[in-house]
């Protein structure tokens, strides 16, 4: 045989090389998308602005200047996104109330997915009776009026944060189960989930072995669906006066006070809406580019 | 005694509308220790289903019957979690495709040592060590790196070793491959039947192998059993069969064989293909006679009113036939 110099080269390279997870190919994918990177980006800036910042800015988000009340954003003084009429500055409430809606979106995203994929995978696996019955339970959720739920959860047990969040999360999982059913379905006929049983693994260990590795690239794209969702479902609440409470904020709260004041001072309502907007787009460019780069099958 | 022995087995699915469908109607065999059992047939003549019904694989709207007797248990009446301490232990599977047959989101180890795992209790690291020396016996080479590999960084073929190597690893009495070389190509496929032989020859292991391809069970088979329409047409050894088939539908599947030399003199290389005319009846379609009469050059008006049961070849030791025609015609008629 002969061993040129550039095949003993190439496969001294290719000694080294990792395994790559068709994830992380799918990531490497996502990261030639330039909208969706540039969104991650700007995502990443507004979350780490939201939870750090504040520590950063002297103002308590509940202290007031007396001597700036009602000041519009200006650059010059220390309130750059302005001040309320109670002289708050609204760059530290915009970023604390960022902090309260971005928990809630992610944690009842979190939530909704564990039990979504959960409930998914189980009724699309077994199949048959058990599936119907499941569905039929997720049916009968959607049909109740979760407003409805949450106007009563608020009103009997006050509003706290973890309320508004168990709430949420309790209807939002919905989709998310219809969603992995689907795709447990179509998984289930295929052969290697034949193989697992034929090695004689269980039940429980098709669903969580061989199943849920598998459903990730679709629960990623659809939490990336479920977060916006929640996050406009809490400032809902919020506006409806039935989010978190004060001192406690949120984008919804704020964006609620703003509108009330909208004449005499825009900016309460413009600064909270357009991060809020901002966020929302760039979760959703991002939730784009990750179903674009895991859709490419079997690179 | 017999290994496995299967007694009038019978798969029958129920449709949407609840008519039934009976994909295999009365198939016995028995497998050897050691032996080779080669299944013959058309897509659709029932033979992945007789052996998804061994291993409790079928889909929820099929239903086994018959006797399958392992090891004095019948496989067909186990509860789930028996048949989980039998399957991938003492039975192992390889699967047609090898292209979705491994799982894409785990890697090879994680696929190959679960079976162990499950069965032996092993540890990982144990597991893992057996593992690649099981990928070496399937002349995976590199074993060790390419373990921590994922399935779509290999080519068919050594998927399709992977899974065979990954059935092996328990050392099951009997493997079970479903067509293992249907998705490969032909060099391939002659790499794969030379390392079943070779398992077969060297740790014992008795094979069912599924195939359409009669050249594979010439290759790999001690006995064969052909199908069609969910029934046996014939079974016998695989010398016997090859030499001397006795079902007129066995002639023609060897008769379709191409021919690519003529060193006996009594083939001309140069005649068209041949084939069998016509097409396997519809699943769920009432027959009342032979269903292979309707293609069959010999069916005389009885062959379509009655239907032929399998029995024993005159002069034949272990092989089985149903044909309403006598086995002296065969020779003069097809030809």
């Amino acid at each position: 045989m002969n061993t040129s110099p550039s095949t003993t080269a190439s496969t001294a390279n290719a000694a080294p090389r990792r395994s790559r997870s068709p994830l992380e190919l799918a990531f490497r994918q996502f990261l030639r998308n330039r909208a969706a990177l540039a969104s991650l980006v700007i995502l990443g800036i507004i979350v780490i602005a939201c939870f750090v910042g504040p520590l950063f800015l002297t103002n308590d988000p509940a202290a007031n200047d007396w001597g700036a009340i009602s000041i519009p954003p200006t650059l010059l003084g220390q309130h750059w996104f302005g001040t309320d009429e109670l002289g708050r500055d609204l760059l530290v409430r915009t970023l604390a109330g960022g902090r309260v809606s971005l928990e809630v979106g992610l944690l009842g995203t979190l939530v909704s997915g564990l039990i979504g994929v959960a409930w998914g995978a189980t009724s699309g696996y077994i199949g048959g009776r058990t599936d119907a019955v499941m569905m039929r339970i997720v049916d009968m959720m959607y049909a109740i009026p979760y407003m409805l739920i949450a106007i009563l959860m608020m009103t009997l047990l006050g509003r706290a944060f973890y309320l508004v969040v168990l709430t949420i999360s309790a209807f939002s999982w919905l989709d998310m189960a219809r969603v992995v059913r689907g795709q447990t379905l179509s998984l289930r006929t295929r052969e290697f989930i034949d193989a697992a049983r034929a090695t004689g693994v269980s039940t429980p260990g098709i669903i969580l072995r061989h199943i849920v590795p598998n459903l990730l690239g679709v629960v990623v794209v659809y939490a990336t669906v479920t977060v916006p969702g929640i996050v406009l479902t809490e400032s809902v609440l919020s506006f409806l006066g039935l989010g978190v409470q004060e001192p406690m904020t949120s984008w919804g709260v704020l964006i609620n006070d703003g509108a009330q004041k909208l004449e005499s001072m825009p900016w309460l309502l413009l600064c909270p809406a357009v991060m809020l907007c901002v966020t929302l787009y760039c979760v959703n460019f991002v939730g784009d580019g990750l179903r674009d780069a895991l859709d490419t099958k079997e690179r | 005694m017999a290994l496995l022995e299967v007694k009038d087995l019978g798969v029958r699915f129920t449709r949407r509308d609840a008519s039934p469908v009976d994909a295999v109607q009365r198939v016995s065999f028995t497998l050897e220790k050691g032996k080779t059992l080669g299944i013959v047939g058309e897509s659709g003549s029932g033979k992945s289903q007789t052996v998804m019904a061994l291993l409790g694989l079928l889909p929820g709207n099929g239903l086994a019957s018959g006797e399958a007797l392992y090891a004095g248990r019948n496989l067909l009446t186990l509860s789930q979690r028996e048949l989980n301490q039998i399957r991938g232990d003492r039975i192992g599977m390889v699967f047609q495709d090898p292209m979705t047959s491994l799982n894409p989101f785990l890697t090879v180890e994680r696929q190959m040592t679960e079976a162990l795992q499950l069965h032996r209790g092993v540890s990982r690291r144990e597991a893992r060590q057996k593992a690649i020396e099981a990928l070496q016996r399937v002349w995976i080479p590199d074993a060790a790196r390419r373990i921590d590999r994922y399935p779509h960084e290999f080519s068919g073929g050594m998927r399709q070793r992977v899974t065979i190597a990954t059935a092996l690893l328990t050392e099951p009495e009997i493997l079970i491959a479903d067509e293992p070389t249907t998705a490969l190509d032909v060099t391939v496929q002659a790499q794969i039947i030379e390392l079943l032989r070779e398992l077969n020859r060297d740790l014992g292991t008795a094979i069912i192998l599924i195939t359409h391809d009669m050249g594979v069970v010439a290759g790999l088979a001690d006995d064969v059993m052909v199908m069609y329409a969910g029934r046996t047409v014939e079974r016998a050894g695989a010398q016997a069969l090859f030499e001397n088939p006795t079902h007129p539908y066995t002639r023609g599947l060897l008769d379709a064989l191409p021919r690519i030399d003529d060193s006996d003199g009594t083939h001309d290389i140069d005649a068209p293909l041949r084939t069998i005319a016509g097409n396997p009846p519809a699943p769920g379609e009432a027959i009342e006679g032979c269903a292979f009469a309707p293609r069959c050059a010999l069916a005389k008006e009885r062959c379509h009113s009655t239907r032929p049961e399998l029995e024993a070849i005159a002069g034949e030791k272990d092989g089985w036939r149903a044909c309403l025609r006598p086995v002296g015609e065969m020779m003069e008629v097809v030809r």
